[in-house]
């Protein structure tokens, strides 16, 4: 028996597109997102606010993540650009669903890119998509031990959208217990509370966008 | 549930690396799986098999090396294993939040071993 050392990453494949759309992404000075939660914290929710309350100079479009249905991008067709990508039962987007998305999508400027992922809060994270940022949605109602039962997304992720607040009278959620714990596996990172029924709160996921947008055109365009 | 999909990416990269082999039949790949890469060891294993057994490549044995989430504090330079079902990112030593990921994100495949002709 002999063995032979192989030293190769299994997603290779998916990094190497990941990569090239991240190259893309970098020399149009577009900033992509990638919106990762469980089913039903308001992912979709969260981006009908942004889009309709985005600044007309700030030009989105999104490409929003199901197994089945076109459900998401009918709801968002009625405020931007959006379109649909169904997995047809994978439990992730992967970087080559999104590059063949996007070939109806580049036409144009772009300023922001929304991937709204499949609604999982486990197989998401291992998928590089080309993103500049991971952004994970979790809701009030889900519990504020999420960060310490799915660790994988929030270590990789930038900022926490914790959305629903209007709801928080009704359930035993304590926000500082949330942020606690999300600090426990992610220091430093941001916290950002919504409401998509109310409204409160966007305006700081609106100004964060805007601020990530400042970064990603100050800094020089990949070759 | 997104093992099945990595357990087909793993026999194709095998067998695009054949020309490697020597001629020899693969009878065991060695993985090196983090705690971090999102992928459970067991379930992983489950859809090998169940890919493996009924091709050409049967018997082929899966082994995986389980790396653990290692972080390295910034300001005392200490590394430290963290426990990823009782995860505190913290430093051990002097408990400061700034500490950066050393291991615990890998999902490669590190060896085939191939038998003798």
């Amino acid at each position: 028996m002999k063995r032979v050392p192989v030293q190769q990453k299994v997603l290779k494949e998916n990094d190497r597109i990941a990569m090239e759309l991240r190259r893309l992404f970098a020399r149009r000075g577009v900033l992509a997102l990638n919106l990762i939660s469980s089913p039903g914290s308001g992912k979709t929710s969260l981006l009908e606010q942004t889009l309709q309350r985005l600044p007309g100079d700030i030009r989105a479009s999104v490409l929003t993540g199901d197994i089945a249905t076109d459900n998401d991008a009918m709801r968002l067709a009625r405020f931007g650009s959006a379109r649909q990508i169904t997995t047809g039962g994978s439990c992730h987007l992967d970087a080559k669903m999104v590059e063949s998305a996007l070939a109806g999508v580049t036409a144009g400027q772009l300023d922001i890119l929304f991937i709204e992922n499949v609604g999982n809060l486990v197989c998401p994270a291992g998928f590089d998509l080309g993103e500049d940022a991971k952004v994970v949605v979790l809701s009030v109602t889900e519990g504020d031990d999420k960060p310490l039962k799915y660790p994988n997304i929030f270590v990789r992720s930038e900022v926490m959208i914790l959305n629903k607040i209007d709801l928080l009278p009704h359930v035993p959620f304590d926000i500082d217990t949330v942020y606690a714990n999300a600090q426990k596996i992610h220091p430093g990172i941001e916290m950002i509370r919504t409401s998509c029924t109310t409204g409160e709160g966007i305006e700081h996921w609106l100004a964060w966008l805007r601020r990530r947008l400042e970064r990603v055109r100050s800094r020089p365009a990949a070759s | 549930m997104h093992e099945l999909g990595i357990a087909t990416n793993i026999i194709e990269t095998i067998a695009s690396q054949a020309g490697r082999f020597g001629g020899g039949r693969p009878a065991k790949v060695g993985l090196r799986i983090g705690d971090l890469s999102g992928v459970d060891r067991d379930a992983l294993d489950f859809c090998f098999q169940a890919l493996v057994s009924d091709s050409e490549l049967a018997p082929l044995e899966l082994e995986i090396e389980r790396i653990p989430h290692r972080r390295r504090c910034e300001p005392c330079g200490r590394e430290f294993e963290v426990d990823v079902n009782r995860f505190d990112a913290s430093c051990p030593a002097c408990g400061n939040l700034h500490t950066d990921s050393v291991t615990g994100y890998e999902l490669e495949i590190a060896y085939v071993e191939v038998e003798d002709r």
